[in-house]
């Protein structure tokens, strides 16, 4: 039988039950529709948490001390991290390029009638590049006024504005902990990344931070970067080598120190997002496998409904593959339809969703591949209803009442 | 080795070119059974359908198969039509064996050798004339459907109704657009079983007179009833008791004046 002709009249079937057909298709349409937006869902959050991660900086390693603590419960931070420690690896290590130490914690700041509490980092000039942040105003502090132990401030622009409002920071006195520091460079705004907003902050010189403001000698972390094309793991054994030499840790001594590289750190946090995004997007499956046997159960109703039909069909010469092409073919635009319908429904569902504050990203091949299971669907579900209809006696259909 | 296989194999079905109406006795006959048997298990009993039936009709005959129910009338005409195989016997159409054929070659014999008129009908709902129609020429995929259709419906005098679908049609109409798809394909043998059972007297008639007009026209008919009216209306009478061919010749009494008035 020709092709279009079977097309044809499997929607003319179709369009006669137009209530059963549309409910039918509901299954794939939720289905379909539900898959392609979980699957933006986990893939905007594993993009967003990626940009985050990468707009802390380029080719990133971190040196912390080691927590110590028993079932996992921190009961002490270790201090062994010395700005002698920072240098070192600057010097040993020949891919790191730039290495700034960072020690902070929040303190109280105040311009005239104004205050408020933020992270104050004591860090050097480097820490601009190594974060990849951008001056917006003014200038950083250089080495020199490292090495004065300058008060000289770099604030974060929701700092700034929390100060000085409209008004130009820049070259006037503000204070903090009991000291005053001159402004002299507001950051560019970089975003809130959740857990630390880097917009609402002061940098000051690790130097006058160390013996002026904390009064530490120990630094909360050293951050690194390496050079463009450095292998990551060549250039942590080196670090931990320079690191275990300067700590005097002996063969078979455990690191009192960790370091983390933010490659790794990518690599975990997309593998994880993308086991999540899997598993989100399985769980919406369920409900494609559901709609799969809705399609079963209608078409088994119509094959009966339809067996004289059938049975007329046979005598003026239809063979089996001829009924069977045709049920199947009825059950497959059901699962087609609707999930082309659902792929609609998900992509505008996925852009609402992405309206409110949420990131979902909708990829092209999620939605191939959705519509591809709701065919494939319809060809598994509807291939024993339409068997069945194939392999009626012609005799006895034509009796069918 | 039969010898009705070796008369097939040196005579393989000329006798529709030759002649329609003339050339009845000679040749070995459109359709052929011989000795076709059919049982069936009822109640752990078995029961001969057909017990042994041999029949032979030729080219252009009209031909009314006859009996009460249970006689065997319809099991031999679900073979006849070959919907069904017989458990012994051989069945020739045109020459051709289709005893043994496999249900899609069954279908393939269906769709080019047999058209069925049924007692109600059995035209697809939602589809146009036209579109009931062409359907056999489309299962044999063949082009120029709908024009081949047009043509049967206007033989039927159905022209004027080309678009209309069944339940626009009166039950007298619904039969003619069936008869239409049955000698659409211009099969050897149109098969009609109680093709008036369903109609009024009036339009049953005129089933009957579009019948004769086929049959004068060459083609090969035959009608199953348990209507005497009917059976005297066609020159043969099989008449079929208890799986067997009880009598086979010139019906009982005459009908034909009746409708050719």
């Amino acid at each position: 039988m020709l092709f279009w002709t079977t097309i044809k009249l499997a929607l003319r079937s179709l369009a006669a039950n137009k209530l059963r057909t549309l409910l039918t298709m509901l299954g794939m349409i939720i289905g379909v529709g539900s898959v392609i937006t979980m699957l933006a869902l986990g893939h905007g959050m594993q993009q967003q948490v990626l940009s985050n991660i990468s707009a802390m900086g380029k080719n990133l390693l971190a040196v912390l001390p080691k927590w110590t603590g028993t079932n996992g419960v921190i009961n002490a931070t270790r201090e062994n991290l010395t700005v002698g420690d920072a240098r070192a690896l600057l010097r040993d290590v020949p891919q790191i390029r730039r290495v700034t130490p960072v020690l902070g914690q929040g303190e109280q700041v105040t311009y005239l009638n104004k205050n408020t509490n933020c992270e104050v980092v004591g860090c050097a000039t480097t820490l601009l590049v190594v974060h990849n942040y951008t001056i917006a105003k003014g200038r950083m502090f250089n080495d020199f006024e490292t090495r004065l132990e300058a008060h000289v401030a770099v604030l974060g622009p929701q700092t700034a504005y929390d100060l000085f409002g409209v008004l130009n920071p820049i070259g006037q006195t503000i204070n903090i902990a009991g000291n005053q520091f001159t402004v002299i460079g507001i950051l560019k705004s970089k975003g809130s990344r959740g857990w630390f907003n880097p917009d609402n902050q002061v940098l000051i010189p690790y130097t006058t931070g160390m013996d002026q403001i904390f009064g530490r000698a120990y630094l909360d972390h050293i951050d690194m970067q390496m050079a463009g094309k450095a292998n990551v793991k060549k250039v942590l054994n080196e670090c931990i080598a320079v690191l275990r030499r300067r700590h005097h840790l002996l063969f078979g001594d455990p690191s009192d120190f960790q370091i983390f590289s933010q490659e790794q750190l990518l690599q975990t946090v997309s593998r994880v997002t993308e086991t999540l995004t899997l598993f989100l997007g399985a769980v919406a499956g369920i409900s494609l496998l559901v709609g799969g046997i809705g399609i079963m159960n209608i078409m088994l109703v119509t094959v009966t409904e339809r067996t004289r039909e059938i049975g007329v069909r046979k005598a003026i010469g239809a063979c089996n593959g001829d009924i069977l092409r045709q049920f199947m073919l009825e059950a497959v635009l059901v699962s087609v339809l609707g999930g082309a319908l659902g792929a609609v429904m998900g992509v505008t569902l996925s852009h609402f969703i992405h309206f409110q504050k949420f990131v979902a990203q909708v990829q092209t091949s999620n939605v191939v591949i959705a519509m591809s299971i709701a065919t494939g669907i319809g060809i598994f579900f509807g291939y024993y209803p339409a068997w069945r209809a194939a392999q009626l006696n012609p005799i006895e259909a034509l009796r069918y009442e | 080795m039969r010898p009705v296989e070796l008369m097939t194999q040196t005579a393989p079905a000329p006798a529709r070119l030759k002649s329609r109406v003339g050339a009845v006795a000679a040749g070995p006959g459109l359709i052929r059974t011989h000795n076709v048997v059919k049982r069936y298990v009822v109640g752990g009993a078995e029961v001969r359908a057909l017990d042994g039936v041999s029949v032979t009709i030729h080219e252009g005959e009209l031909v009314a198969i006859t009996g009460s129910s249970g006689s065997g009338k319809s099991t031999l005409m679900n073979i006849l039509g070959c919907l069904d195989s017989p458990d012994s016997g051989d069945y020739f159409i045109a020459g051709e064996d289709v005893s043994k054929l496999k249900s899609d070659q069954l279908a393939r014999i269906r769709n080019r050798r047999i058209g069925f008129v049924f007692q109600s009908f059995n035209l697809l709902p939602r589809l146009s004339s036209v579109e009931n129609v062409e359907l056999p020429l489309l299962y044999a995929g063949r082009h120029h459907a709908a024009a081949k259709a047009r043509e049967a419906l206007e033989i039927v005098g159905l022209g004027d109704r080309l678009d209309h679908e069944p339940n626009q049609l009166s039950g007298g109409q619904r039969q003619r657009v069936a008869i239409a798809r049955a000698i659409v394909t211009d099969p050897a043998i149109i098969l009609a079983d109680e093709p008036t059972g369903n109609l009024d007297s009036r339009s049953g008639d005129e089933i009957l007179k579009l019948f004769e007009t086929l049959h004068q026209q060459g083609r090969t008919i035959l009608i199953v009833t348990h209507d005497p009216d009917i059976a005297a209306f066609c020159p043969r009478e099989i008449n079929m008791r208890d799986g067997k061919v009880l009598r086979d010749g010139v019906p009982a009494a005459s009908f034909a004046a009746k409708i050719g008035d």
